[in-house]
């Protein structure tokens, strides 16, 4: 399979991607790791006139102990967010679930930033991210602006990113010593989640699904049931209240429901016991 | 880039992908196209010494990178440690997932000299075995990472250049 022709330009900053961006309009998509663009554009799902490379900005590469607070570049790999030793420290939810995203050769290329501005309500990471409650750095034309993970995602594929804007930071407060859990059911290795479950229980708790909606989405009613003082199985049986979760080969809507009230109560205990 | 260790140079359309570059502009054959959905590995290549998926790489994002691929890990007659072990273990049955099973293994090897067999099998999550051979492939790396099996030689590295392969 072959993408259709495109353009390909190699963006050397931020600012340059950003010009490259508005000169292209719509027709103009950001590649970094590519393992979610690439595949979509050789089933001709996506055929943008041109491709911007982001690639080589190795500014957005980091991670950074900010006080309370881990930031990390948009272009920071999966691979690197599994290793790094700070966010194993501070954040060792997304380092876990960093490491369960495809497989090794996807992590070596895939990026924290491409897989939130993807936005695909299959990704393990958006879930992470909702869950722990961080923030996004957008840079434009016009400058800079923060988007709290919860405002930004907005529909099947689609977030709160305009056209011209390039997702450069993830901003998420520590949650040292906070207990977690991540829950992912597939039939088979390297798979998508049928359904997933972030969840951290400390300062902050935070309970996100992966797969139950047309975004990532956080499971409210059971956040606040929790907060309620709910026990975990009363909590866990709010799991998909409102939810429409995709039927596909995998699994109906209704079989998801039911896995999704199943893995929140383990993912709840699971981060009780811990 | 430089694959095996030999500079290539090559204007290329910006939707050719690595591993068509690799097959059908520098002439190496031995990796295999499989899924061309980056779910088999059969493609897998190492890129600055880490298991990719080549299916899923445009050849303009690799520009300056150093590429292995499976006819780059043996010096001249001498098989890579990891080849050996493959052999030692009858680790393939037809063969086709074989190019890219070893070069994940390699690159597995580099971030887990010591891995048990489920972190083996784990690590080769991305490569798919269509015979079902999964048995002897986890026993050749587990082999290959074993001391004293292929010795003198560490089964995780990347030769530094080619001695053996011309494009």
């Amino acid at each position: 399979m072959i993408p259709a022709s495109f353009d390909y330009k190699r963006a050397s900053t931020v600012d340059e991607a950003v010009s490259l961006l508005s000169d292209g309009g719509e027709d103009a998509k950001l590649l970094a790791g590519g393992h979610s663009l690439l595949p979509l554009m050789k089933l001709r799902l996506a055929a943008p006139a041109l491709v911007i490379d982001i690639g080589r900005l190795r500014d957005l590469s980091f991670v950074r102990d900010s006080g309370d607070r881990v930031v990390i570049g948009a272009l920071t790999r999966h691979r690197d967010v599994e290793i790094d030793q700070t966010l194993r420290q501070h954040l060792p939810l997304l380092s876990h679930v960093a490491g369960q995203v495809g497989d090794p050769q996807v992590r070596h290329r895939g990026t924290l930033g491409g897989s939130i501005a993807h936005g695909d309500p299959a990704s393990d990471l958006p879930a992470a991210c909702l869950a722990l409650g961080a923030t996004f750095t957008a840079v434009g034309p016009s400058g800079s602006r923060q988007i709290d993970a919860t405002d930004f995602f907005q529909g099947f594929l689609e977030t709160a990113l305009a056209p011209d804007e390039i997702l450069t930071e993830i901003s998420i407060p520590k949650a040292t010593g906070a207990a977690w859990s991540f829950q992912k059911f597939n039939r088979r290795a390297q798979d998508w989640a049928i359904v997933g479950v972030a969840a951290v229980r400390g300062d902050r708790t935070g309970v996100a699904l992966v797969n139950m909606g047309p975004t990532p989405l956080r499971a409210t009613p059971v956040e606040e049931a929790l907060a309620g003082g709910a026990s975990d199985a009363e909590a866990a049986a709010r799991a998909a209240e409102g939810l429409e979760p995709p039927e596909d080969l995998n699994a109906s809507a209704e079989y998801r429901r039911h896995l999704a009230q199943v893995l929140v109560r383990r993912a709840l205990e699971q981060a009780r016991a811990a | 880039m430089t694959v095996n260790g030999s500079a290539k140079e090559h204007e290329v359309e910006p939707r050719l992908l690595l591993v068509h570059y690799l097959r059908e502009v520098v002439g190496l054959t031995g990796t295999n196209i499989g899924c061309d959905t980056s779910s088999c590995g059969a493609c897998t290549v190492l890129l600055d010494g880490e298991s990719v998926k080549s299916c899923t790489l445009l050849a303009a994002q690799a520009d300056g990178a150093d590429i292995t691929t499976i006819e780059g890990l043996a010096s001249g007659d001498q098989m890579h440690p990891m080849q050996e072990a493959f052999r030692e273990k009858h680790a393939l049955q037809c063969g086709y997932c074989t190019p890219g099973m070893v070069m994940a293994a390699v690159s597995l090897l580099k971030e887990h000299p010591n891995p048990t067999e489920a972190e083996v099998r784990e690590g080769l999550e991305g490569n798919l075995c269509r015979c079902t051979g999964y048995h002897n492939i986890v026993q050749a790396v587990l082999y290959a990472a074993s001391p004293g099996s292929v010795p003198e030689r560490n089964a995780g590295s990347v030769p530094e250049r080619n001695l053996g392969v011309s494009a």
